[in-house]
């Protein structure tokens, strides 16, 4: 119990470096803002190992730290609205029973590109960013199911990390 | 733990498919034919229209972004922000299609002229 401070250090500190290994992949879909979301795997096995409140925490000081180093105000408050949307919506379907780590991160997948969608359109305040709903659900949900395979598989073999 | 995917995760995804499918063809409906004019906007205050059938080069905002018209479609050729989303778009032509510059706050829209006209009226 002793080593809550230690672990959110290191879970900070990999979904950091997750994030910058995220900013070294030049791959472009021709769509704006989709990626892969690497530290998603960590926050994704975070809530699956520590409380809700400290993902929430981990998740927002994730972001802000890699909206610092590699990003800029506007990156901040679009991953912001669409890390906590999409972890609150992970939060409330894990309680629920019957989905698995991958239908978790699915949903959290898509709630994440939403939330960013959300943000897009007040900020440019037109309704054409609608346009990229489809596209952003079906981005969302592959993402979220490579990340939610990936968080299974290492939840699997971290079976005896007690946090 | 129980591993794969279960029942419910199914059901997850078939409903999202289903509103992507809807909404793709909600669009397939609403937009599609006739659209011949991009709409420029900044910060939701359109700043021109341009005719997709005429081919130029379009500084907009003060020379931030530098928007293409070729061959019936619109692109973003430059903009000055750091992580140039707008100009690895690819390039629009379809009826309400955008491309969106975020942190200039620009809007290219792609709009048919029917649209257009029936504004002009109602205005």
């Amino acid at each position: 119990m002793k080593s809550r401070v230690a672990y959110f250090g290191v879970f900070t500190a990999l979904a950091l470096i997750f994030s910058y290994v995220e900013t070294l992949i030049p791959i472009h879909f021709g769509i704006p803002g989709m990626k892969l979301g690497l530290a998603n795997l960590v926050i994704v096995i975070a809530l699956y190992k520590m409380k809700v409140r400290e993902a929430f925490l981990l998740s927002v000081v994730r972001v802000l730290l890699s909206g610092f180093l590699f990003g800029n105000y506007f990156s901040i408050i679009y991953s912001l609205a669409g890390a906590l949307l999409s972890l609150s919506v992970m939060a409330m379907l894990k309680r629920t029973d019957g989905f698995s780590v991958m239908g978790v991160s699915i949903a959290g997948g898509v709630c994440h590109n939403i939330g960013q969608l959300i943000v897009a359109m007040a900020v440019v305040e037109t309704f054409s960013v609608i346009y990229y709903v489809p596209v952003l659900l079906v981005a969302g949900l592959v993402t979220g199911l490579l990340i939610g395979t990936g968080a299974e598989e290492m939840l699997k073999r971290l079976k005896n990390l007690k946090i | 733990m129980k591993n794969g995917l279960r029942k419910k995760d199914l059901v997850l995804i078939a409903v999202i498919l289903c509103v992507a499918g809807l909404t793709v063809l909600i669009h397939r409906f609403v937009g599609g034919v006739g659209a011949n004019m991009v709409t420029v906007k900044i910060e939701g205050a359109i700043e021109g229209t341009y005719s997709l059938s005429e081919d130029r080069e379009i500084e907009i905002n003060g020379g931030t972004n530098r928007l293409q018209i070729r061959n019936g479609e619109a692109s973003m050729v430059q903009a000055d922000c750091p992580d140039q989303l707008c100009v690895h778009q690819k390039p629009v032509s379809l009826n309400h299609e955008s491309i969106i510059c975020l942190p200039n706050k620009v809007v290219v829209e792609v709009e048919s002229c029917v649209n257009r006209e029936y504004d002009a009226v109602t205005n």
